[in-house]
């Protein structure tokens, strides 16, 4: 139905509905609203749980290896290779997962928003310098870069964070300086401007909201590239270090067991996965909520 | 207290020379309205930008403008903000895309408000509801909540009005302000216009290529053809007694009931 609403244009018929506000249209979302306990549920999940296994994520059960998942010697999710256990393995994994994924999705939509929004709106030789520098940094090799950082500051999460950090808000820059290149011309701008609105409240107020649709949306596909970004470095070695773990790296050394043992691959694959999903759904949840427009009937 | 004096307003691609407007002078009194009615690319809409300091930076202006004592083609960007909606506001010609989506209607009249004034936010809203109450909208509480979308053109011009009319400017310029709406609802928002006047004492610059429109409000017209002013009378007299024989055309282009 919203479908058809938008793509008939077809817009008057939500005037029947009160003006409510976003997190009341987001509550009308079930699969958003859902998705938002379950990922609460999910980071407690990450957070809490790991203190109550009688395991930690680095020791070595010998007497365990390859067990299956059984609630009877603890290792609830079966052990790895190494005999260890796999359900805290996945939790402390997600720990990093999820902070890789939170500060990537924070960096792309603070830089990338307002860097992408001022290049846009204020144009002319700013907009093509902003813009260069962006695909400087692009054309930089980020293998190349994420290698010379840890050459010389050694090891370390953080500078993984700096790595994937610096890399995820050019994409959402791109994005929002073209949706802003589209909105400066639009009337109301222009209105807002004979009115005597000062442009950095012209960007914040009329053309930063006018994107968050995009946005909102770009967000959630910045998540899982993100969260496979950090397994492919830390495969290569450059990212989180054994013992220490993560989704990525779990999923890659489950696939490489899972003739032997799938619960090395499933549990965790299924954790990434839902969060993966949350994220999405979310995202179109808020998508709905941020527009006005849009009826929400879902 | 408005006098554009030999404004010509040209534009130079490669090495065509475009004038957009040419050599149009003309005196504005408080109080007074001026019609300006002549077809698309006529340089209608380029002398109301040029009096909002709106004109795209290619654009090579000359002549002067003085509006109430102050040189407008001189103004620095910041000195532009303070003048404009404040003491020259305008209404546009599509009341559909002038309002941002996004916002509701009480915090884009607000913002305005705030911004030239230093008012509370409650002082703010009041003189918000007052504003709208004045040009006729019935439940200005509701509205103010609501988002553009919500609202039927008609209401939605009105608010438009309200915007360029909040910070009681002594110029008002209408850039067609009717063409978007039908006939019944032009009636209406054409008899708003002159009570707010009346009321305010403003000055109004209205352009259209509605030439019915015009002779309800304005005092004066001048009907302009590619960037010139062809002739300027008062209305009664351009009605009656057409000098030109562009004017001449126009009007026998005009359905009326008398003939």
């Amino acid at each position: 139905m919203r479908g058809l609403i938008r793509v008939f244009g077809m817009d008057h018929m939500s005037n029947l509905r009160n003006s409510s506000t976003a997190w009341q249209r987001f509550k009308k979302h079930k699969a958003a609203l859902f998705s938002l306990y379950l990922l609460g549920v999910l980071i407690t999940a990450v957070l809490v749980l790991p203190e109550f296994s009688p395991h930690t994520y680095e020791t070595t059960d010998w007497g365990a290896i390859f067990s299956a998942p059984t609630w009877n010697n603890g290792h609830w999710f079966g052990t790895d290779e190494l005999g260890r256990d796999v359900f805290v393995r996945t939790l402390i994994g997600g720990r990093v997962s999820i902070l890789v994924a939170l500060l990537a999705s924070t960096v792309s939509v603070v830089i990338g928003v307002s860097y992408g929004a001022l290049a846009g709106f204020i144009g002319g030789r700013v907009d093509q310098w902003m813009m260069r520098w962006v695909d400087i940094l692009y054309s930089l090799p980020f293998m190349f870069f994420a290698i010379l950082l840890m050459t010389f500051f050694g090891r370390h999460l953080s500078l993984l964070f700096i790595a994937i950090g610096a890399i995820s808000w050019l994409d959402m820059s791109r994005i929002v300086r073209g949706q802003t290149l589209s909105l400066k011309h639009k009337e109301f701008i222009e209105a807002a401007r004979v009115c005597g609105v000062r442009t950095p409240q012209i960007i914040w107020r009329h053309i930063v909201p006018n994107t968050l649709g995009i946005v909102a949306i770009y967000t959630t596909l910045t998540i899982p590239s993100v969260i496979l970004t950090e397994s492919f470095l830390s495969f290569l070695g450059l990212g989180v270090q054994e013992p220490l773990t993560s989704w990525g790296v779990l999923i890659n050394q489950g696939a490489q067991n899972m003739s032997v043992a799938w619960w090395t691959l499933i549990f965790p694959a299924v954790f990434l996965i839902s969060t993966l999903y949350c994220c999405h759904f979310i995202g179109d949840g808020l998508r709905d909520a941020f527009d006005p427009k849009d009826n929400a009937s879902c | 207290m408005l006098k554009v004096s030999d404004l010509s307003i040209a534009y130079t691609h490669q090495e065509h020379t475009l004038r957009a407007v040419d050599q149009l002078s003309f005196e504005l009194q408080a109080g007074e309205t001026l019609g300006i009615v002549g077809e698309s690319g006529s340089g209608k809409s380029q002398t109301l930008l040029a009096l909002l300091g709106l004109l795209r930076k290619n654009a090579q202006i000359q002549g002067e403008i003085v509006f109430q004592g102050k040189a407008l083609l001189q103004q620095t960007e910041k000195q532009w903000q303070q003048i404009r909606g404040k003491e020259i506001s305008m209404i546009f010609q599509d009341p559909m895309t002038a309002l941002n989506p996004y916002l509701t209607i009480g915090t884009q009249l607000i913002e305005v408000l705030q911004h030239h004034e230093q008012l509370s936010y409650a002082a703010a809203k009041a003189r918000t509801l007052d504003m709208l109450d004045q040009v006729q909208i019935a439940t200005p509480k509701t509205r103010l909540t609501q988002y553009p979308h919500e609202c039927s053109g008609g209401m939605r011009q009105r608010i438009m009005i309200a915007m360029a009319l909040l910070c009681k400017p002594t110029l008002l310029l209408a850039d067609e302000p009717t063409t978007a709406l039908d006939v019944t609802i032009a009636a209406q928002i054409i008899a708003l216009l002159k009570e707010l006047q009346r009321q305010h004492q403003m000055a109004i610059i209205f352009v259209s290529h509605n030439l019915g429109v015009v002779a309800q409000l304005c005092q004066k017209v001048h009907v302009m053809y590619q960037g010139k002013v062809l002739e300027q009378a008062k209305t009664s007299e351009l009605f009656k007694h057409p000098q030109h024989a562009y004017t001449k055309r126009l009007l026998a282009a005009l359905y009326r009931e008398d003939r």
